[in-house]
């Protein structure tokens, strides 16, 4: 649970994308594409899930990469090479299931390209062609655009403001690849109305689409239910059931409301900075 | 003439409500020893046959009588490892003291007047822990070599742990959570059951050479094949019943509505009524409405209570159960505890809808009106919604405490590993040895949502039968 390296990927207007690298021998060895774990940065902390965007068994390492956003995630970024985490659990959730779809887009969004990286690896050895959508806000949010190139056969990026590669959505991008060539498998990562959007595009052109979803959890185990989601008005639970969903199906409306449910404490919390060690 | 029962001291309602200390506090010497001074002595003592492990209850309060505590204790300990914990959450009304000769005819539950077993036996517990005394290890050579893992660190894990470790097994117990303990952690509050009672049986083990490894969970982090490949000889489950149940009526999505689990888990595992202090959030309402009439739901019910007082709202709780007050699985104390609280009970509503805001945040419940037929199988009479009885009610927040089912994480890794129509895993019921060979499992994994005593005793046949097979 020690942090062997920790490296600012993006910082922009005050906002920093950290990856991590922790010495995690037990889950390196079973962490697969799609796995997430559960990190309790301390004693007092929350328990949150992050997605393994890289895992070594040989060096016995996972690499987890998060947005400071919350509390919980600026306590984190807020660590060191050395310090130690205080709880570390996994691998959780369903592995993506990794088999030849022919030809893949994988579309990923502000922090969500973290989670798509791992996916793009694996469906790749797996001999699939990769075509990569990367979506930020701009140049300087942008993540991982070099490990995403090599991983891909074609990469293409938006930003909002045009300040690097093209300038729209990534749903702009989807749908024109999607209106010209026939495609096995959509796998999307990123904001509610992202991937609300890519489902929508997928299932216009009768395209198989799989999303990954970070609804809310506590013991990330089954447990508790917290993280419950509609799916073709099906009660799931993301943490043993998911977190990876056939998007078509997913009722984002419901999702979208159920992680804000703490927004006000949220608020109330991120105040308190002497929470935050220095 | 028969002597009244010693009434135990109980903490005051307005203190109460307003922290998570113990309610309970239990028999002093004096009081114990007057309590056990009623106790008739039955030649043929209904009461042990009452208990889930035959604990020799008559015998016991024998020594009580004779001030020999220490002889008393170890009677308990024969049958029952953890009686400090056990004298607290056991539902003794339902089990030795329903079986007490004071009990009238035909009850569903325990007279007052029947003796407080419960209370004797935690006296017991307590005097044992404060005087140390504790059944001594009786390491054998032949076990020295051999390795058993634990997967689950709730009463069965605990208990088959101490079992084997006493004869001088090395045991490691596997623990997903980032704390020991199990339900009896994450669920059943501090109010009822308090931390450093469950940490003084933890360390003990721990002092027994018993291995905790938190943070892992068996069949994701290992699989069962795995811990084998890793030079252990044998395997217990001790997984639990730990998955919600939810109702399955529209609205229940709704931001707000809580599994009592998640609610549970929020406030005791994760101390969010410490908030900020502690960085996990719960949320708390005006309304609040508990829907269940078994412990969980009364623990949720008294949960909510001191959330709104310690929040400065005014106390409005109230448990929906579609039954009545007789037929509530709940252990009789804790309804009283609730009532004495504050909570209220709404009786023979069935709930059918919940009503949200645009926000997605729960509104009202829409209940039917429900009546009692004919007794069903678990022989409570069974609820029957009148059509057309409709009624609302406001509600802000709610909890779930509507049932338990198996934990499924290591049943779904492990296909080999046989399960019945509840997902419950299958044992031999001599020897609790599943469909694996070398895997023996115990506690609500194979029972289904059972008690703490219920978990310990098939943990013990457990643990005897892994000596046994060594």
């Amino acid at each position: 649970m020690k942090i062997i390296s920790k490296e600012v990927i993006a910082d922009y207007a005050g906002t920093r994308i950290i990856k991590l690298s922790l010495l995690a021998p037990e889950i390196s060895r079973k962490a697969r594409a799609g796995h997430f774990v559960v990190v309790m940065a301390n004693e007092k902390g929350e328990r949150i899930p992050l997605t393994v965007v890289d895992a070594d068994s040989k060096s016995g390492s996972i690499t987890l990469i998060f947005q400071e956003a919350g509390l919980t995630t600026r306590i984190l970024g807020a660590l060191n090479v050395g310090d130690g985490l205080y709880a570390l659990s996994g691998p959780l959730g369903h592995a993506t299931e990794v088999k030849n779809y022919g030809k893949v887009i994988l579309v990923g969004g502000g922090v969500g390209i973290a989670e798509i990286l791992p996916v793009a690896r694996a469906l790749k050895e797996a001999g699939n062609h990769i075509t990569t959508i990367l979506g930020s806000r701009n140049k300087a949010a942008l993540i991982l655009e070099a490990e995403l190139k090599s991983a891909s056969d074609q990469l293409y990026i938006m930003t909002d403001d045009g300040s690097y590669g093209l300038k729209g959505f990534t749903t702009d991008m989807l749908k024109e690849l999607l209106s010209k060539g026939k495609y096995g498998l959509i796998y999307s990562v990123g904001p509610i109305p992202m991937m609300k959007k890519a489902a929508e595009a997928a299932a216009e052109y009768k395209v198989k689409t799989l999303v990954s979803l970070n609804a809310l959890m506590v013991d990330a185990t089954g447990m508790c239910g917290c993280c419950r989601v509609s799916i073709f008005g099906e009660v799931k639970f993301s943490c043993v059931d998911g977190p990876e969903f056939d998007g078509s199906g997913v009722d984002w409306e419901e999702l979208e409301k159920r992680n804000k449910a703490y927004n006000c404490q949220e608020k109330h919390i991120c105040n308190l900075s002497q929470y935050i060690k220095p | 003439m028969k002597k009244e029962p010693v009434k135990v001291k109980e903490a005051p309602v307005e203190i109460r409500v307003g922290n998570f200390e113990e309610v309970v506090e239990g028999y002093c010497e004096q009081e114990a020893l007057q309590e056990a001074l009623r106790c008739l002595q039955c030649k043929n003592p209904f009461c042990i046959s009452g208990c889930p492990v035959g604990i020799d209850i008559k015998k016991f309060i024998y020594h009580i009588t004779r001030k020999d505590y220490r002889s008393a204790y170890f009677t308990i300990r024969e049958k029952n490892n953890f009686p400090s914990i056990c004298g607290r959450v056991c539902p003794a009304e339902y089990q030795c003291r329903k079986a007490c000769v004071f009990t009238k005819k035909g009850l569903p539950f325990a007279s007052e007047e029947a003796i407080n077993i419960h209370l004797l036996e935690r006296f017991l517990g307590d005097y044992g822990k404060e005087n140390n005394l504790d059944t001594p290890a009786q390491k054998e050579a032949k076990f020295s070599t051999l390795k058993v893992a634990v997967a689950g660190s709730g009463p069965a894990g605990l208990c088959c742990a101490g079992e084997l470790a006493r004869k001088g097994v090395k045991v490691d117990i596997f623990e997903s959570l980032h704390k020991t303990g199990g339900v009896l952690r994450y669920g059943i509050p501090p109010f009822r059951l308090p931390g450093d009672i469950l940490d003084f049986e933890i360390n003990y083990l721990k002092k027994l050479g018993v291995n905790f490894i938190t943070n892992f969970l068996v069949g994701k982090t290992a699989t069962i094949k795995e811990l084998f490949d890793r030079g252990y000889s044998k395997v217990f489950l001790g997984l639990g019943a730990g998955v919600p149940s939810f109702l399955g009526i529209k609205g229940e999505n709704l931001s707000n509505i809580y599994s009592a689990n998640e609610f549970l888990t929020r406030v005791n595992l994760m101390s969010a009524y410490k908030f900020p202090e502690f960085h996990t959030p719960v949320n708390i309402g005006r309304n609040v409405l508990i829907i269940g009439g078994g412990n969980t739901a009364m623990d949720a019910a008294r949960v909510a209570l001191r959330l709104q007082k310690i929040r400065g709202l005014p106390l409005n709780t109230t448990v929906i159960y579609r039954r009545t007050n007789i037929e509530m699985p709940a252990r009789r104390m804790e309804i009283e505890h609730a009532r004495q609280e504050g909570v209220k009970f709404e009786f023979l509503a069935q709930p059918k809808e919940f009503i949200g805001s645009n926000q997605g945040s729960v509104e009202k419940l829409i209940c039917l009106k429900s009546k009692l037929g004919k007794p069903d199988s678990s022989g409570r009479r069974r609820p029957i919604n009148i059509e057309g009885s409709e009624f609302e009610l406001d509600c802000d927040l709610c909890v779930i405490a509507a049932g338990l089912k198996a934990n499924q994480v290591l049943i779904k890794e492990t296909p080999e590993l046989k399960t019945d129509a509840n997902s419950d895993v299958i044992v031999n019921p001599g020897n609790m040895e599943s469909s694996i060979k070398g895997v023996y499992a115990g506690g609500d994994i194979v029972g289904g949502e059972g008690t703490v005593i219920e978990a310990m005793g098939m943990a013990k046949k457990a643990a005897r039968a892994i000596l046994d097979n060594s």
